[in-house]
């Protein structure tokens, strides 16, 4: 399960995307049907949560003694193109 | 004038100038620097203008074909540096310029130098379609070299904002323009690729002249570009503007905001995919259990499910009943046709029937004991008529009567009448009947009448 559960978006879509087609197909014997609607609900809602739950962040890298270090990034107010 | 001098038509002689310029290897290749004016764009697509400088003109054409590679929008006033070749229009008979290529003034090395350094990186393979690296279609999260400042960084932001705003965006901030300016985004491709934070890179500024975009024509940016495992798309200045790194890109984008529509999907669309795809697998496992049920209903709807007495039973009854109706039917034509032959045959009978025939029997008994009677009567009649002649003469005859005359009767004891003597023997008794009695006699003698 923790290997499913890490599952990227893009994999997971196509999972989906595979599941549907074969449900759509029609010729799937009903149990079996079933255990794809299931995992089909679990692919979704990873999915969704991969797309709704993630915090953004927007961060710069910045040199700080000499060292790269992570900081929050606030778009300045437009000042033109330069640096 | 000398009569030996040759005249020649003006076609000629436009014609033999016109050769020896095009013999001229010079003037075949020739780069002139001046300031555009007279400029006009035909509808086909040529440029016609005057290239001039303080002290002199030439007439200039620039056809469709290489106009369509200019790298800027020519506009009366501009200086350029032109390349082309030197020839004759013969209808005018005005010599002109054929260009092949212009540029700003002022940048003439520099654009030397982005056409030997691109036509070097191109030999190299570098640019080569088999090099380009398949940007990811959902990126985990997004590296953005650029100016901390400026129109790019926020367009490439709000850009991203809008299309997926939960993906994670890493922004090396870097020089844009200036000397530090390739050293400094060389060294971000790098970090960003020891990091491996990101899964796509974006590259790239906002709008500039040609100077100001120079860093991204270096050699070293790119390199590293090319060098970089992370896809890189390219976003610099407008449409116009082409560099190196953008052929030395996995993908060119116009502008930093179409790079990052490049860069990751639009989550309202991905959004839309799932719930779309989830649609249609609700609607496909719906589409099947309804299948399924409707399948059983018809099933359990079956007559011989609701109604098993009916289907089972009905046919037999029916035929039952067929059968029943059938032997009724002919169980009443047997009988009609039995009944119709009593009939017949009791026809038959009464009409030969004894009691008729007794009757008529009697009728003829009757009859024929009326005429017995009658002969009976008749014969009674006729006899006793007969006897009463018979009697007449009976008693006319009768032998008592002979015997009152005196005759009698002889009987021997066997009482028969004896009529010869040869009929008795001596002392025989025989009885002698007279006509009052009877006297009993012993014979005594006999004497026939022959002996006599």
């Amino acid at each position: 399960m923790t290997e499913q559960a890490e599952i990227g978006f893009e994999q997971a879509l196509a999972q989906l995307e595979s599941i549907v087609a074969k449900l759509e197909s029609g010729d799937v014997p009903l149990e079996q049907a079933i255990e794809l609607f299931q995992e089909g609900m679990r692919l979704s809602k990873i999915c969704s949560v991969k797309l709704e739950n993630v915090e953004r962040k927007i961060e710069m890298l910045l040199e700080e003694d000499g060292q790269l270090v992570k900081k929050p990034f606030v778009p300045a107010e437009e000042k033109g193109d330069l640096e | 004038m000398n009569s030996n001098q040759k005249i020649l038509s003006i076609k000629d002689l436009t014609r033999y100038i016109k050769m020896k310029l095009d013999a001229d290897a010079l003037l075949q290749n020739v780069w002139v620097r001046g300031e555009i004016s007279n400029y006009t764009r035909h509808s086909s697509g040529h440029l016609y203008f005057t290239l001039k400088d303080q002290d002199s003109r030439v007439k200039c054409v620039m056809f469709a074909k290489q106009a369509m590679r200019l790298p800027f929008d020519p506009k009366n006033g501009t200086r350029v540096i032109a390349n082309g070749s030197v020839s004759v229009f013969e209808r005018d008979g005005q010599y002109q310029m054929y260009i092949n290529s212009m540029q700003p003034d002022g940048i003439g090395s520099l654009y030397l130098a982005f056409e030997q350094l691109k036509r070097k990186l191109e030999e190299e393979g570098l640019f080569s379609p088999q090099r380009k690296k398949p940007i990811p279609s959902f990126p985990s999260a997004v590296g953005v070299i650029t100016s901390p400042t400026g129109a790019a960084v926020r367009d490439i932001l709000i850009t991203l904002q809008r299309r997926n705003p939960s993906l994670p965006v890493l922004l090396y901030p870097v020089a844009v323009q200036g000397i530090h300016a390739a050293p400094s985004i060389v060294k971000a491709i790098q970090e960003m690729n020891e990091r491996r934070e990101v899964d796509v890179l974006i590259v790239g500024r906002g709008g500039g002249s040609l100077e100001e975009l120079w860093a991204f024509n270096e050699e070293a940016v790119a390199r590293a570009i090319a060098a970089s495992r992370i896809p890189v798309i390219s976003a610099v200045g407008h449409e116009t503007d082409v560099t190196i790194a953008d052929f030395a890109a996995d993908l060119r984008a116009a502008t930093p905001t179409a790079a990052a529509e490049l860069a990751v999907p639009n989550r309202m669309e991905l959004r839309q995919e799932v719930m779309h795809l989830k649609q249609r697998m609700l609607g496909a496992m719906n589409a099947a259990l309804g299948a399924r049920r409707e399948k059983l209903g018809r099933l359990k709807r079956s007559p011989f499910l609701t109604n098993p007495r009916r289907q089972l039973m009905m046919q037999q009854m029916e035929r039952l009943d067929r059968q029943t109706s059938e032997l009724t039917y002919h169980m009443k034509s047997i009988l009609q046709r039995s009944g119709e032959r009593y009939a017949r045959l009791d026809r038959r009978l009464s009409e030969s029937s004894p009691r008729e025939k007794a009757r008529q029997a009697s009728k003829s008994l009757d009859l024929h004991k009326l005429k017995l009677l009658q002969r009976m009567k008749a014969l009674m009649k006729e006899r006793r008529h007969a006897f009463d002649m018979n009697l007449q003469r009976l008693d006319a005859l009768s032998p008592l009567k002979v015997m009152q005359r005196g005759y009698s009767l002889a009987y021997n004891e066997q009482r028969v009448l004896l009529k010869s003597i040869d009929q008795v023997q001596l002392g025989d008794r025989v009885s002698v009947r007279l006509s009052d009695g009877e006297l009993d006699c012993q014979v005594w003698g006999m004497k026939g009448e022959q002996e006599q």
